[in-house]
């Protein structure tokens, strides 16, 4: 790799949403601005590449959304999530900026999806990217460029020089780079496996990456080593349960299977463990990677009947299908005579009730160590169909403390002049535990236009 | 119901989409895959035939290539069409042209074009490079034209019936009579505004290249408006000539005339568009198959026009009799080709876009049902 010059008044490094939002807004202030991205050009964009939506807070309708969503109900909604693991500063500033979002994306080039009433269609709380996250990165690459950001692919950056938590310049291989202000937004370290089983232990080796396999946390190591705030545990992360045959990394959205709460959940035991109809499963969603990575060798088997059949999102992979139980435990590796236990013990103990899954309806069994509280309905009517389940991991959560400013924050209390951080690599500060959907990409979306601005406004000392 | 490479790879890829459906709003094949649990042929063949090759979904796709997915719409789309178009082409024997079309096509062309240059010429003889009083009447009497082309007109509308109708009750549905009218409207309306060439947003299609445009659109109005003020004018000859006695050649003020300058310029202007852009346009989403089957077509709607316009200037010339052999040559092959080649993907589509408004209206699939009733 060769850049144009040696010097720059803004170097980024990671081309996600986050990354290409600091460089263009950097750019548009008129900074030199060089963005290194450490995938190859057909993998530019990490994780951003697999988004649906992003959640802009809003008083009365605004542009493809409805209605009104404002910081009140926001900040509700994540606090329960989070259970109030969050900065409430940098919180509260990120939902309130969340509104020009939308509008700043259009701007430059990026397309909404107008409310379709389509299947997966919220309306409300979510903007929905035409065509998905890639779309959004081809119309900001695209920008950037016109912009005259000079973008680099296979650039992963591999060392950077810090002196007294400022930043120097930094190396992609054997190249030199510097800059006046540094934008730090190469994502987490989900795609690091050994990493996770710092936190996690070995059992981290079962795990899948959903996501891109270039975010590998190098610069986020970097980071942290050279004194940086860490904020947020190793272990938090956005772990969801998918499909067990989903590919190591990059599966995306696709490898979800959302018929949890119309069935049950089995471990390899051939046992359950966890209550599948506690709540509707977009709320449950994230909680089921966490519950599976608890089970042994981390896999899991969900088994519905026929009348479950449809009634869900199609999902990518075909089901195991047997006749009977026994057939079916057999043809997923199961003990027969203790799943036709479970089943027959789980059958026995489902109350009469109204099966309503619009709505919590409180079907629900009684008598077992673990009970399902809605949707129980008995497993009898062939074929039965299984799908196995592994965590799916989405984000990790630890990353560097950062200031309103996106200014990184040191570990002796001061704060970097000149580094600022966007994106998963300090989405902690905001979201130390839990998801709500959307959040992400908002929080990349704030910090990156935050930190593109500052890093323009030190590098051109503004 | 059918089962072949096409059918498999194009199901694969739905399945995906199913369970992903970013690209719900770009296009209705991906609200029509929506009501779908299983792809069969059937429901394959409909959902093609929504597609325009637009190319949004294939570079807003997480799972293009190189992922291992593999994902590639459009191309998968594109390869069955040219399966199905063969398909449904009647008589069935004759559904082979289309797998190499462009070939085909092409020698045809020669073939007619030579035969109208040696017909015209012995017809003439010495005066095939003469002017003649009456314009190309002098060269090939409005009653042998007449005949001629009533002939192959007839067949190729046969032929076109034959495959429409076969495709018609693939979609399942009703008989004409049945049909419920609003929805046909919708479809009617979608089709002729190319609604889903609008990339969702009216931000236009990723085509020719990721950057979205509405090149492709506009050329494929002109090609199209074009066509019918073209068919406009032949229809208006027509009535004039038997309803009104009065024969050609019309002045430049004349229905027949305007019709035919207005169209002959939007059938140049809009095929050379969309040649100029296919040749730009990204190969991948274009997929394997396509063997000319577009250029062969466009190419003949172009020089039908060129040659109609060249002819006009030059009718009372000694070059008449040249142009004219030309002209009819390009036109007899365009009518021959029809069935088989790529102006098919008109009434199919239509078809499919009036399944769709009422699949969308009903929430119910309307193609791929009651298998058990059905024997192929
Ligand atoms: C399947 C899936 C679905 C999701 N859906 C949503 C959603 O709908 N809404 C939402 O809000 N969030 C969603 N998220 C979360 C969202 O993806 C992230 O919050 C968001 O993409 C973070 O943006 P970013 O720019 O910080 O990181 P990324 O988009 O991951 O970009 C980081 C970039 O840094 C590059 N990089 C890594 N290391 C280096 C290095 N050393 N040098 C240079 N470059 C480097 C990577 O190649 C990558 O391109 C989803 C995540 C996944 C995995
Ligand atoms: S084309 Fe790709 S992004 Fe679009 S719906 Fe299909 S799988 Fe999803
Ligand atoms: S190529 Fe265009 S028209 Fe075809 S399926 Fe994709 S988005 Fe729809």
């Amino acid at each position: 790799m060769k850049t144009r010059f040696d010097h720059y008044d803004v170097l980024v490094a990671g081309g996600g949403q986050a990354g290409l939002i600091a460089a263009i807004v950097a750019a548009e202030k008129g900074a030199r601005v060089c963005l290194l991205e450490g995938a190859p050009r057909t993998h530019r964009g990490g994780n951003t590449r697999h988004t649906r939506n992003l959640r802009p807070m809003h008083i009365g309708p605004l542009s493809v959304l409805s209605g009104t969503y404002d910081e009140a109900e926001y900040w509700d909604d994540l606090m329960r999530v989070t259970k109030g693991k969050t900065n409430e500063t940098l919180a509260r500033m990120t939902l309130r900026n969340s509104t020009e979002a939308v509008a700043w994306l259009e701007q430059r080039g990026v397309q909404f999806q107008p409310p379709l009433g389509g299947t997966l269609h919220l309306g409300r709380t979510n903007a929905f990217f035409m065509g998905g996250g890639k779309q959004l990165l081809n119309a900001l690459y695209r920008h950037a460029e016109k912009l005259g950001v000079e973008v680099h692919y296979d650039a992963m950056v591999s060392s950077v020089d810090i002196a007294d938590g400022e930043f120097k310049s930094l190396q992609v291989g054997e190249h030199t780079i510097s800059a006046k202000a540094f934008v730090a937004a190469a994502g987490g370290f989900e795609a690091n496996i050994e990493w996770l089983k710092e936190a996690w232990g070995d059992i981290a080796e079962n795990f899948l990456i959903r996501g891109t396999p270039y975010n590998r946390g190098d610069l986020l190591r970097i980071l942290l080593d050279a004194g940086a705030q860490q904020i947020g545990e190793p272990n938090q992360c956005h772990a969801v349960a998918i499909d067990g045959r989903a590919p190591k990394f990059d599966g995306g959205i696709c490898t979800r299977v959302d018929c949890v709460s119309l069935g049950i959940v089995v471990n390899k035991n051939a046992e359950r463990f966890y209550d599948e109809g506690e709540d509707f499963w977009p709320k449950r969603y994230a909680i089921w990677g966490r519950l599976v990575a608890d089970q042994p060798d981390q896999v899991a088997h969900v088994i519905i009947d026929q009348k479950a059949r449809g009634a869900f999102m199609p999902p990518v992979f075909p089901p195991v299908v047997a006749n009977t139980i026994g057939e079916l435990a057999e043809k997923i590796g199961l003990d027969p005579a203790t799943l036709e236990k479970t089943v027959n013990d789980y059958n026995a103990s489902v109350q009469p009730g109204q099966f309503d899954h619009t709505e919590l309806d409180g079907v629900h069994t009684n008598g077992l160590a673990v009970n399902k509280t809605n949707w129980a309905r008995t497993l009898d009517h062939p074929p039965y169909s299984a799908y196995s389940l592994r965590p799916g991991i989405t984000f990790t959560y630890l990353g560097v403390e950062v200031s309103e400013k996106a200014q990184m924050q040191m570990a002796n209390g001061t704060e970097s002049s000149n580094i600022f951080a966007a994106g998963e690599i300090m989405a902690g500060n905001v979201l130390g535990q839990g998801y709500l959907a959307g959040i992400g990409m908002t929080i990349g979306n704030v910090f990156g236009r935050i930190a593109g601005s500052e890093a323009a406004d030190y590098a051109l000392n503004r | 119901m059918r089962s072949t490479d096409k059918t498999t790879e194009a199901a694969r890829v739905m399945t995906i989409c199913n369970a992903c459906r970013y690209c719900e709003g770009h296009c209705a094949v991906f609200q029509a895959m929506e009501l779908r649990l299983e792809f069969n042929s059937d429901t394959l063949d409909y959902l093609a035939n929504l597609c325009h090759n637009c190319g949004a979904c294939y570079h807003n796709c997480q799972y293009a290539p190189p992922h291992e997915f593999q994902l590639n719409v459009p191309a998968a789309m594109a390869e069955l069409r040219q399966e199905n178009y063969g398909v449904y082409a009647w008589p069935g024997f004759m559904g082979r042209l289309f797998a190499n079309n462009g070939l085909w096509v092409s020698l045809l062309s020669v073939i007619v074009i030579t035969l109208f240059f040696g017909a015209s010429a012995i017809l003439t003889g010495a005066d095939f490079f003469a002017a003649h009083e009456n314009a190309f009447y002098g060269v090939i009497s409005h009653n042998v034209l007449a005949t001629l082309f009533g002939i192959v007109g007839g067949f190729v509308l046969l032929a076109l019936v034959g495959s429409v109708v076969k495709f018609w009750r693939t979609m399942n549905l009703p008989s004409p009579l049945m049909l419920d009218y609003p929805r046909v409207m919708q479809g009617i309306k979608d089709a002729l505004s190319l609604k889903y060439l609008d990339g969702g947003n009216g931000q236009g299609c990723s085509y020719p290249g990721e950057t979205p445009s509405m090149a492709r659109r506009w050329f494929h109005q002109m090609t199209f408006w074009g066509f019918m003020l073209c068919f406009a004018a032949t229809s208006s000859a027509t009535i004039l000539h038997y309803g009104f006695d009065l024969p050609a050649p019309y002045g430049y003020l004349s229905l027949p005339k305007l019709f035919g300058i207005l169209g002959g310029i939007g059938l140049i202007v809009g095929p050379a568009g969309l040649l100029m852009l296919k040749a730009k346009a990204d190969a991948a989403p274009k997929g394997k198959t396509n063997k000319g089957m577009d250029v062969s077509f466009l190419v003949l709607l172009f020089l039908t026009s060129f040659t109609g316009l060249c002819l006009m200037v030059v009718r009372d010339t000694h070059y008449v009799g040249m142009m004219l052999s030309l002209h009819l040559g390009v036109v007899m092959t365009l009518f021959l080709s029809m069935p088989y080649g790529k102006f098919i993907h008109g009434f199919y589509r239509l078809i499919a876009l009036i399944v769709f408004a009422v699949e969308k209206n009903d929430h119910k699939q309307v193609v791929g049902v009651c298998q058990s009733k059905k024997t192929i």
